[in-house]
């Protein structure tokens, strides 16, 4: 169980999927103009995360073994194609749901933050369990990290910038001392391990 | 194939040289950002970087303009994504067995090529319209581009984060190099700091144009006076 912990705060906090793997830039610097907008992408991310995480175990398990070189092209029209199903899904069964996040979906398939969550969590050998705990640190680590954004960006706007630095200039470098602060996360493993 | 005229010949060197600079994917577009701040922290890893998207955008935009009339309209997506990820699948072989050091550096980022955004936007936007040369030439001039922006950052990065360059040490032992240049921020930083500079720049040609054309009109008021 505390196993299952560390995996989640691990890729929550420490490895931070954005801040530290620079994983799903793109929807980061492009959707996190409006606070609101930026949290229903990152619960869309969680959710295709998690979809993810099941299907990445699965193929790892049955399938690649037998063909190693599938690994690429076998994760990604997997992932892409069981979102386009569970949409579908989601659109019949809840259309609250589908409303909040339906628009972002096909936005995020092929995201590299999903695609790396496949590879890492398969080359670092987790099962089924520890694969979802890791995707839901993961998604809630991008989560985050849009939030923050987002919400200092909401706070830019009011303020009298320079008109060099607008736009993806000033949001790297906001990027980049959010990155910072959470290089201080770092030592929160070797301090209670 | 008949001999391509003069005009095609222009069109293509065009095609070639706005993704250099004009149209730079990672300076002008902002496309692709995972690898260019993932793997610059050093100027070789960058490179490695660079030659490996290289190849793979080359031959995705080969192959994909010379089927661009058979692959139907629906699937195009998907058809791209899977032609792109063999030739991924091929380069991550490729560098395991040429240079292993460098492969396991870069690690997962050389598979995430795959979903790397530039690649298939170029494909969607430019190889699946256009014949094989055109294709080839904006792929060539696009992932020089991207090579050079790559450059750009990983030896900024390295220089100050590591005080040298492809691994020879620029500085003597005083040199205290500044650690969070090759850390996550340092990436972020130098991006943010780079394409501050070419605003800045972009600012002042404009400026500067202004202030000669002010000064024509200026003339041309004298004269009719």
């Amino acid at each position: 169980m505390q196993e299952l912990l560390w995996i989640f705060i691990s890729a929550l906090l420490i490895n931070n999927f954005t801040l530290a793997y620079f994983l799903g830039l793109c929807p980061f610097l492009g959707v996190s103009g409006r606070l609101e907008t930026a949290f229903r992408l990152g619960l869309a991310n969680i959710f295709v995360m998690l979809i993810t995480a099941v299907c990445a175990w699965g193929l790892n398990t049955f399938i690649l073994p037998y063909a190693p070189y599938l690994r690429l092209i076998s994760f990604i029209i997997v992932i892409a194609s069981t979102v386009q199903f569970v949409e579908m899904a989601v659109k019949k069964l809840s259309p609250d749901l589908f409303r909040a996040l339906g628009i972002f979906l096909p936005l995020i398939t092929t995201n590299c933050a999903i695609l790396g969550l496949a590879l890492f969590s398969t080359s670092k050998g987790y099962g089924l369990v520890e694969g979802l705990f890791y995707a839901l640190g993961a998604g809630g680590g991008v989560t985050l990290a849009l939030v923050l954004l987002a919400g200092i960006r909401e706070e830019t706007k009011v303020l009298d910038i320079p008109k060099v630095i607008e736009g993806t200039a000033l949001n790297l470098i906001i990027a980049g001392i959010l990155s910072m602060a959470f290089m201080g996360f770092a030592g929160l493993f070797s301090a209670a391990g | 194939m008949n001999q391509p005229t003069s005009i095609e010949k222009s069109r293509t060197a065009e095609e070639f040289l706005k993704g250099i600079w004009k149209e730079n994917p990672v300076f002008v577009a902002v496309l692709g950002m995972c690898p260019t701040l993932a793997v610059t922290n050093t100027a070789i890893n960058s490179l490695a970087m660079g030659l490996a998207t290289t190849f793979v955008l080359a031959f995705s935009s080969l192959l994909v303009s010379s089927l661009r009339k058979v692959i139907p309209k629906q699937v195009r997506i998907t058809t791209f994504i899977i032609i792109i990820a063999t030739f991924v699948t091929v380069v991550d072989f490729m560098l395991a067995a040429i240079v292993p050091q460098v492969h396991k550096e870069l690690g997962a980022f050389i598979a995430l090529i795959v979903v790397n955004c530039l690649i298939l936007g170029r494909q969607e936007a430019f190889a699946s319209k256009n014949n094989i040369r055109l294709a080839i030439a904006d792929a060539l001039g696009m992932s020089l581009g991207f090579t050079f922006a790559l450059l750009c950052i990983g030896i900024v990065r390295e220089i100050l984060g590591s005080g040298s360059l492809f691994n020879i040490p620029l500085f003597g032992s005083g040199f205290e190099p500044w650690v969070i240049m090759i850390m996550p921020p340092g990436g972020f930083l130098t991006l943010g700091f780079l394409l501050l500079f070419f605003n800045w720049m972009q600012k002042r040609r404009k400026e500067k144009a202004e202030e000669e054309r002010g000064e024509t009109r200026y003339e041309e008021a004298r004269e009719f006076l």
